[in-house]
């Protein structure tokens, strides 16, 4: 009797309750999810001639840039930025003029620039950017990428693909001491937006005295 | 009127398969996460629409707060070791082995060597506090180079592959990155990368 009250077992519910540890993993993942950093920053690469050489390579570039293939641009304070189409006219503080970052600022400034060709070089070379870009991207496109940054950078030289050859622009970048950093790599941004290679970013301690009694007329501060 | 008589019913719902989904997110984010680095000061980096991926390794940060303190440090801690040695070498400071173990803890360095043992000898949960008073300074030492350009050339001397990243905030006025340029191209560190954070909206426009 005893055997079959023994064998007689009691049916048990094997079931485990999991929400605890559903809350468990819950708070876990929050965890990760706050310390960590899935995007990774972006950089932007930037190069700086030495500060030995640096008045010497300001006189050979002044040599070989045209006045109208130069554009200045002065970085105030209060996120103020003016700008000077070709060289500077010292008589005259009019030909500093007052503009905005972004899309209708400065890259229309550019983009509108006319060199004394009577071309828009950044408008052309931006136009052909985005026709080598979409070759890039298309569904099977073969190009790779060295073939594509050899492509690019003819073209920031101001070589047309189809055989026709712009000027490419130089820009001086010169942030005032008033300016903050966020500034300067707004300007540097349009640079790269517009494809311009050639870019300086001037020392305004070192500006010669008629550049500073210029913007001082002109009221860039 | 009899009553009506509601069913009792068993409310359990299976957990399981949430845990299962669960247990595959958390693995998921163990494995691709990478901490975020403490940085003695909060900085905000300003939006570009450069979309160059900062490299993982052989990486000197430098941290440059609103106010122009410098901070710097690399993410490979022997390295950062070895800077200290060779550093503390030159400056003659000595320090015992609990400040450099304090120091192997920091992220990054920040206290001018003067008051480098001092700062190390507190406890940790007053050296985040300390720090942000601190900042290497930038002011050369008799003619020669500053605190911060040794610093540099310490990291270049142990790994000669490393590349300079200049974290700075928005915010920072233009005169102190422009110091802080003019130092590394006074000792021909003419290639840094700037870190930025990605404008989408403008590089759709």
């Amino acid at each position: 009797m005893a055997k079959k009250n023994l064998s007689k077992q009691k049916k048990m519910d094997t079931r485990v309750n999991f929400t605890p540890m559903v809350d468990m993993m819950m708070l876990l993942i929050t965890f990760f999810m706050l310390c960590t950093t899935l995007a990774k920053p972006q950089a932007m690469q930037l190069t700086m001639p030495s500060n030995d050489d640096t008045s010497k390579l300001n006189d050979e570039q002044k040599q070989v840039t045209k006045a109208s293939h130069t554009v200045t641009l002065y970085l105030g304070s209060n996120d103020k930025v003016w700008y000077i189409a070709g060289l500077p006219n010292y008589a005259d503080p009019s030909c500093v003029k007052e503009t905005t970052y972004g899309k209708n600022g400065i890259e229309k400034v550019l983009n509108e620039h006319t060199t004394e060709e009577g071309v828009n070089p950044v408008a052309k070379i931006k136009l052909a950017k985005k026709e080598l870009d979409a070759k890039k991207n298309e569904y099977n496109s073969k190009m790779t990428d060295e073939q594509y940054q050899e492509a690019l950078k003819k073209l920031k030289k101001g070589e047309l693909p189809n055989g026709e050859k712009v000027p490419a622009l130089t820009v001086i970048i010169r942030p005032l001491n008033t300016a903050t950093y966020e500034n300067m790599v707004a300007a540097l941004d349009e640079m790269l937006i517009s494809n311009i290679d050639k870019y300086v970013i001037d020392n305004v301690d070192k500006l010669s005295e008629d550049d500073k009694a210029l913007i001082e007329k002109a009221g860039v501060k | 009127m009899a009553k009506i008589k509601i069913q009792k019913k068993d409310i359990w719902i299976d957990m399981t398969p949430m845990s299962d989904v669960m247990t595959l997110l958390l693995c998921f984010f163990m494995l691709t996460s990478t901490f975020l680095t403490p940085e003695p000061v909060s900085v905000t980096a300003p939006n570009s629409v450069s979309e160059l991926k900062i490299p993982e390794q052989d990486v000197l940060n430098v941290l440059v707060t609103p106010e122009g303190k410098v901070f710097c440090g690399t993410e490979n801690k022997n390295n950062m070791q070895a800077m200290l040695d060779e550093m503390t070498d030159k400056f003659g400071v000595q320090l015992n082995p609990t400040q450099v173990k304090h120091f192997r803890e920091d992220a990054m360095v920040g206290a001018p060597m003067a008051q480098l043992a001092q700062y190390l000898s507190l406890e940790p949960e007053k050296m985040g506090e300390a720090i942000q008073k601190l900042g290497l300074p930038l002011d050369s030492i008799k003619g020669g180079k500053s605190e911060f350009q040794e610093w540099v050339s310490a990291a270049r001397n142990v790994n000669p592959d490393i590349k300079i990243a200049i974290k700075c905030d928005s915010k920072t006025p233009y005169a102190s990155i422009k110091k802080l340029m003019s130092e590394l191209q006074d000792m021909s560190e003419n290639r840094f990368q700037l870190i930025t954070n990605l404008d989408v909206k403008r590089l759709n426009d």
